[in-house]
């Protein structure tokens, strides 16, 4: 372990102080927290940091070294350094790290944060990425109250590109993308961030420091340890801004640029604790997944299956099925064809079901395509039907034109006064609404579809469709059922009685 | 095997469950919102990790973060949606995270309309976000294969710490069809020598900066490296009725199910139709499209819900001795066996 001399005293509670007998030099080595050599950062220098003299960074990126050895979580830790300065904190810290795009670094925590919701997730940003092109991802972490620590270096400006305008620029600040001074009419105001979350009710600590000076570099410290101690015990969200110099950005030399944080800084960004209800707040549990097969297969009911094992009728009318539904939505016309498509599967026929699509599903009109055939099904669409169920008007004339000759046209006599025109094809008139509304409710209209289908096509028994009930109605009450599968017996002797099929 | 009739967008949704995803992270769109929606209700009767993201960009950070832990994740989209996920992409891609996107694509340019097309080829196959990387790209035609080639996503992607793609289009993800669900996976890699996991032993870096010109030349070329291996390993296609064809018509996806009824229809004609279908997208079957001239192949018809996307990489690897047409429709609308059987008469003389 390198040791070296540094000349603060605010470290002195610390056990990385490790020299107080009077006697010896007072000898800080680095904290754990800290790699020992940056063995991440390029170049030579392996034992300092890439930040400029005078920047706040490394203060800040001390304390929370510190901090994470004092509290014994440097292994359990996470940072995540998004884009700005702040990209190569991952040199540093001792711990995981994920260097993330910029902004993102609240979106990519808080999946962090629920994948290890035993580790302390640290999202260190500067304002550009924060405030700006990642605004919206601090909004909703903070809003979701994600266990997670935001440290928010806010020093008005774009750092590690070169001293370009921030949302937390002051108002005239020269930059070089303000050259005149940050112009509020045309540029709006600086950003108050910490006033911004504050408006959310998740969060649990909502603070702002400075590293001005040594009395505001303790408070900072408090501030970090507090806010990290909140991720240990999960309270959720703490977010802890911190205003800090850029002499290289401001073009000032250090003490003048503690000077600008004290006289022009803090007026625009009181320092203040906006919100603090650590103390009261739950620990919020998020269990991490466990992988478990046999439990997947009894939720999905592996051992219930019992699909395509209903004989087929040999001596059935169609051998394929191209159905078109079509109606008004809301006459449960893709229910129809869903009911027929998972029939046809229990009869082990290759079946599809396509809604319609696009444009055509707007404007009060449904219609879906349905397959049932034993080769391998090609296209889903039915472009040419050989069966249509027409529930209106509207849906008779526009699939009778698209029919093959010698197909089934049924349509729903209740509602369609009109005669279909079409003399090639054999023609259905099933009263399809009326028997419905006969057994008590509209809505079973489908399974009278259904059940007339299947006494056209001679393809499903209808005390098999009535046998399928309770996997087509799943969780539906036995009223329900008992109402459908009359429907489809009524709607199957309606055909037999009155057609030769 | 247990067989239940559902959309190709929940199918995918199973496939995830059974291939052990750990967490969904998404944003609505039509026509992929059933996968968000279906995620929503599945995930977490498994203890499964759901959260509705504020943003496409989010979603696809999200899925970055939780990919740089171990965890198997996934995010689905439409086009729209996924111009928005590209830089994360590339950010994955770039830190060699294995992450699944089922992308249903929908009528474009700009907000386009929620019909079917196939206009996502270029930016999901080719990569799509910036610098030099490609996405693995799977290309399901039905119900089954949405539920199958997602749990194979999972497991491409891990094998290769790389992003793999579902890609298909609305027609897919809406049509419902009887899917036999597969046993679930019971056994998952070891990722502890690179992921994150908040412990001691996992102090890892998931990175993808590297300052030095020479460093990252050298990322560069093991990543394209990796890209050579799943080129040679992981290609997979279809043919049909392709022994005796003259002529051969290539198409993926909801145009793949269509041509295979034209095949049937032109069979039925006399005429020696076949399909050729691409399952991986990336891997393509460069080696596979190249033979196709040699074998007394007088025609070559790619079909496509795009204006020539697919046709661009089936061309290059025809390498000029042979050149594919091209017939595509746009804008939500699906071509027709009819129509393409009708183009095939024109172009060839059948």
């Amino acid at each position: 372990m390198e040791t070296f001399l540094l000349p603060w005293r605010s470290l002195r509670r610390s056990p990385s102080f490790t020299g107080c007998d009077m006697e010896k030099k007072t000898v800080l080595r680095k904290p754990k927290g800290f790699i020992d050599v940056y063995k991440h950062k390029p170049g030579a220098e392996k034992d300092r940091t890439h930040y400029c003299p005078g920047c706040g960074h490394g203060i800040l990126h001390k304390l929370i070294a510190e901090a994470l050895e004092d509290f014994d979580l440097v292994e359990k830790t996470i940072v995540i350094s998004p884009v700005g300065c702040s990209v190569f904190a991952y040199y540093y810290f001792h711990t995981g790290n994920l260097q993330v795009a910029h902004g993102r670094a609240p979106a990519v925590a808080s999946a962090v944060s629920r994948a290890n919701p035993d580790s302390v997730v640290i999202s260190y940003q500067g304002d550009g990425d924060l405030a700006a092109i990642g605004g919206n991802n601090i909004i909703q972490a903070a809003n979701r109250g994600e266990n997670m620590v935001v440290f928010f270096v806010n020093n008005a400006i774009y750092g590690m590109t070169g001293g370009q305008m921030a949302p937390t620029t002051l108002a005239g600040q020269k930059t070089t993308t303000t050259p005149y001074g940050r112009n509020v009419k045309t540029d709006g105001y600086p950003i108050q961030v910490c006033e911004l979350i504050n408006t959310f009710t998740a969060p649990v600590y909502v603070t702002r420091t400075s590293l001005h000076d040594m009395p505001n570099i303790r408070k900072t410290r408090t501030a970090v340890r507090k806010a990290i101690m909140n991720a240990k015990e999960k309270k959720g969200f703490s977010f802890v801004e911190v205003l800090s110099m850029c002499p290289s950005g401001w073009k000032k030399d250090s003490l003048q640029s503690q000077q600008w944080i004290k006289e022009d800084m803090i007026p625009r960004f009181p320092l203040d604790v906006f919100r603090d209800i650590s103390e009261d707040a739950e620990a919020v549990e998020r269990p991490v997944p466990v992988m478990d097969p046999e439990e997947v297969k009894k939720i999905f009911g592996y051992s219930d299956f019992k699909a395509g094992t209903i004989q087929k009728n040999p001596e059935a009318n169609f051998e394929k099925v191209f159905l078109r539904v079509s109606g008004f939505g809301g006459q449960g016309i893709m229910s129809t064809g869903i009911a027929l498509a998972n029939v046809g599967m229990e009869y082990d026929y290759n079946v599809s079901w396509l809604p319609s699509y696009g444009p055509e599903m707007r404007g009060g009109t449904a219609n879906c395509s349905v397959k049932i055939q034993e080769d391998m099904i090609g296209a889903s669409e039915v472009t040419e039907p050989n069966i249509i169920i027409a529930m209106n008007q509207p849906s008779l004339e526009k699939f009778e034109k698209i029919m093959v000759p010698g197909g089934a046209l049924i349509y729903n006599s209740t509602l369609i006064d009109i005669e279909p025109s079409r003399n090639d094809v054999d023609i259905y008139p099933v009263p399809i609404t009326g028997i419905a509304d006969e057994l008590g409710d509209t809505r079973v209209q489908s399974m009278v579809s259904v059940g007339a289908f299947a006494a056209i096509t001679g393809l499903f028994d209808p005390e098999e469709i009535v046998r399928l009930m309770p996997s087509l109605f799943e969780g539906k009450p036995d009223k329900v059922l008992r109402m459908n599968e009359e429907a489809v017996r009524r709607g199957h002797n309606y055909v037999t009685e009155n057609f030769s099929v | 095997m247990p067989r239940k009739l559902m959309k190709g967008n929940h199918a995918s949704v199973y496939g995830a469950i059974l291939a052990g995803c750990e967490a969904y992270y998404g944003y609505p769109i039509t026509p992929a919102s059933e996968i968000a929606e279906s995620a929503s209700t599945l995930f977490p009767k498994f203890g499964r990790i759901f959260l509705q993201a504020e943003s496409e960009v989010a979603a696809i950070n999200m899925v970055y973060g939780a990919a740089g832990c171990g965890q198997r994740v996934m995010t689905g989209s439409s086009g729209p949606g996924i111009s928005l996920k590209q830089e994360g992409l590339s950010y994955c891609a770039g830190s060699a995270l294995p992450c699944v996107v089922v992308d249903i694509m929908r009528g474009g340019p700009g907000l386009g309309n929620i019909g079917p097309e196939q206009s996502d080829y270029n930016q999901v196959v080719k990569g799509g976000g910036h610098g030099n990387y490609r996405n693995i790209v799977l290309a399901p035609n039905s119900a089954q294969e949405m539920c199958d080639l997602t749990m194979l996503a999972f497991e491409l992607a891990d094998k290769y710490r790389n992003p793999a793609f579902v890609l298909t289009d609305g027609v897919i993800g809406q049509m419902m069809e009887a899917v036999d669900l597969p046993e679930p996976v019971s056994e998952f890699p070891d990722k502890s020598d690179w992921a994150v996991k908040g412990t001691d032993e996992t102090r890892h870096l998931i990175n993808s900066i590297y300052l030095d010109h020479d460093d990252l030349e050298e990322w560069n070329r093991e990543l394209e490296r990796k890209y050579e291996l799943i080129q040679k390993n992981e290609v997979l296609v279809e043919e049909y009725m392709m022994d005796d064809a003259e002529i051969v018509t290539i198409g993926y996806g909801s145009s793949s199910r269509v041509l295979r009824s034209a095949v049937d229809m032109a069979r039925e004609n006399g005429i020696k139709l076949g399909l050729f279908r691409p399952i991986t997208l990336f891997p393509f079957p460069v080696d596979e499209i190249a033979k196709l001239p040699e074998a007394g192949i007088r025609g070559i018809l790619t079909v496509e819900m795009s204006t020539g996307q697919l046709v661009d990489d089936v061309n290059l690897a025809l390498k000029g001795r042979m050149i594919s047409d091209l017939y595509s429709r746009l804008g939500g609308n699906v071509p027709s066996a009819v129509e393409i059987l009708e183009k095939i008469s024109e172009l060839y003389g059948v």
